[in-house]
């Protein structure tokens, strides 16, 4: 089935050029990184995570939010899921492949990597996640291309295929969650220990994934002829348009602890992400962005105006995964060294080798996307239209 | 020429057995890469140290962290977001940021105090760390580190509520005045931090820091030993620790 990522068109060629490129660039900034050491990041003693940490965690969000498809489907047998549940997981596949690749990037001594799995360590939860993130993207690779192969073939999915998935759905939610216990555990960083992280994950994990194959299942649709069908779509933005009210409820509630109980350790980082400290105040615009972007999605969402036009419609998905890239794929996790354990304001900005290390991870994540979505897009072709 | 699966069988498995057996004399039997300590060894339950501030001025405290970094071979690094301590300073409102207001007497108010590890009873960066690459002795409580393990994910930064570990941000080497060959030199991308003078206990010496001072403004000893000298002091005198509410439990005990 591979084989029919090989064929496409000059636009297609040219995406894959460009991803091509991205991570040439990226590797390359890499092995500079892998050569100096981490003094090339923006990170320090003080914010000794950033960026790369940053975009883990908002990845492993999306890769759990698989879920949001695979359990109406399989569950609730809410069949209109059915043409998008490769896509999902193939989605899944390619952002876990990311997360590992972001993880990789940030920690000192690369080729140390596998100490994780050769000294397990139940007690610590990066262990957890080094488990969970290799396994979730087998099963969703296995599973999504079963799935394809079968379409493929006129058949149905094999039982064997049917007890993964099953399994797949607790492992997303237990992924995620031990995702957020390794900042919800932490002593001595208030900002991050806090019981509604988890559920907060989840949250924005789920709102986060709805965007994100809205505006793939409408990038398709012109690209492709792909219909991911109007039912889909609309349960999409139902899912998204609650996940993020939750969201904007559970970070009210934050607030409220953070600012009415007036605990220094819980409310200073807040206080430095809404208003800044002695002058220092470069997270604060990207706060401001990104409660206002959570807001205005619920706001432009809840107009049947804008869910009823797909355009409309992917423009407030636009809005909504700013709002949760900034939340977390930016500020939650540096946030928190802010002020630092002495009491201190030092912030924390990305580099340049930070960020084109990330370009280059972001560029093999969607070349693998791309491929798997081709093959996808091939067979469901040939299955719709079988005369071309 | 054709060899039969038997006779390379048993070729190779005398040359494996020659070659184990040599090793293994030539070793005396021991397991490889342990060392034992010293008959001289100074030894605890849990080691825990008093820093009494009514006899550290601050004035002098280059000395014993300057002793410290050199022995350990600790860098000099230029650039404070990436410098590495083992033993550092920092004013009475940093070092206790939950104490700090702004009526602090004056004796304290930028006073400046010394601070290292705490060796944890309880330490959150060896839960945190997913390698055991950072681990607490079970026979006298110092927390270590296997910089030939860890992996530079700096969970246990994060997970350190103190500041007191460092981590390589680039190569140290070059940053080191004259390295001291009987304590190993780090690497680019491992954490490290303040040992309690784990190598010096083995052969009988106190801690580096402890020795350097000649006030003494610090007092090293076990905390389980209800006759030892430290304990004496802490039954004494009012003390306190730092951010004590995280359940931590320092070793480190603080005397203003």
């Amino acid at each position: 089935m591979i084989e029919k990522a090989l064929h496409g068109g000059k636009g297609y060629w040219a995406w894959i050029i460009f991803l091509a490129a991205g991570i040439g660039i990226g590797l390359f900034a890499y092995l500079y990184q892998l050569k100096e050491g981490l003094w090339l990041t923006g990170m320090s003693r003080n914010v000794s995570w950033g960026f790369y940490i940053s975009q883990f965690t908002f990845l492993v969000g999306v890769a759990a939010s698989v879920l949001i498809v695979v359990l109406p489907l399989y569950l609730h047998d809410f069949k209109a899921f059915a043409p998008i549940t490769a896509l999902a997981q193939f989605l899944t596949v390619g952002t876990l492949i990311m997360s590992l690749l972001f993880i990789f990037s940030d920690v000192g001594m690369p080729m140390r990597i596998l100490n994780v799995p050769l000294n397990p360590t139940p007690g610590s939860m990066l262990f957890y996640d080094t488990l969970f993130l290799p396994g979730f993207m087998l099963l969703n690779l296995v599973i999504g291309w079963t799935a394809v192969g079968a379409e493929k073939r006129h058949t149905t999915l094999p039982p064997w295929v049917k007890f993964l998935i099953y399994v797949s759905l607790p492992w997303a939610v237990i992924m995620h969650t031990v995702t957020a216990f390794i900042y919800a555990g932490t002593p001595g960083r208030g900002f991050w220990m806090t019981a509604i992280m988890a559920p907060r994950f989840l949250t924005t994990a789920f709102a986060a994934g709805c965007a994100i194959l809205i505006i793939l299942s409408l990038v398709l649709r012109s690209l492709a002829r792909f219909d991911a069908g109007e039912k889909a779509i609309r349960k999409l933005t139902t899912i998204m348009f609650y996940t993020l009210i939750i969201n904007a409820f559970f970070l009210a509630v934050e607030y409220f602890t953070a600012f009415y109980s007036h605990v220094p350790a819980y409310s200073e980082t807040f206080r430095y992400l809404f208003f800044g400290i002695d002058g220092n105040t470069a997270f604060v615009p990207w706060f401001w962005v990104m409660n206002l972007a959570i807001l205005g999605a619920i706001a432009l969402l809840a107009f049947p105006a804008v869910r009823n036009n797909h355009l409309r419609l992917s423009e407030a998905c636009i809005v909504a995964l700013v709002g949760l890239w900034i939340d977390k794929g930016f500020l939650l996790v540096p946030a928190a060294f802010i002020p630092n354990v002495f009491g201190r304001v030092m912030e924390y900005p990305p580099s340049w080798v930070e960020l084109t290390v990330s370009f280059g991870i972001y560029c093999l994540g969607m070349l693998m996307i791309t491929a798997l979505y081709k093959v996808t897009m091939a067979i469901k072709g040939e299955t719709l239209y079988p005369d071309k | 020429m054709t060899i039969s699966r038997r006779k390379f069988l048993k070729t190779v498995s005398a040359s494996c057995l020659a070659v184990t057996a040599h090793s293994a004399v030539g070793h005396g039997f021991e397991l490889p890469g342990r060392m034992s300590p010293g008959p001289q060894e100074l030894k605890a339950r849990r080691w825990g140290m008093v820093v009494d501030m009514r006899r550290c001025d601050g004035r002098c405290t280059e000395d014993c962290i300057g002793v410290c970094h050199e022995i350990h071979n600790v860098p000099y690094i230029p650039k404070a977001e990436h410098q590495v301590m083992w033993l550092f300073q920092e004013p009475y409102e940093n070092t206790f940021p939950d104490r700090s207001h702004e009526l602090i007497s004056k004796h304290l108010k930028n006073r400046i105090f010394l601070l290292l590890c705490n060796h944890c009873d309880d330490p959150p960066c060896v839960r945190a760390c997913p390698t055991q690459a950072t681990f607490k002795r079970e026979n006298d409580g110092i927390v270590m580190i296997d910089y030939h393990r860890c992996i530079g994910c700096r969970f246990c930064m994060a997970a350190c509520p103190y500041g007191s570990r460092s981590f390589n941000f680039r190569d140290p080497r070059p940053y080191i005045k004259t390295i001291h060959p009987e304590f190993p030199t780090r690497r680019k991308g491992v954490v490290e931090k303040c040992n309690f003078c784990q190598e010096r206990l083995e052969v009988g010496k106190m801690p580096a820091c402890v020795e350097t001072c000649k006030k003494g403004a610090l007092v090293f000893g076990d905390l389980e030993d209800p006759s030892s000298e430290i304990r004496r002091i802490l039954a004494e005198t009012p003390h306190v620790r730092r951010k004590p509410q995280l359940g931590t439990r320092p070793s480190v005990f603080y005397i203003f």
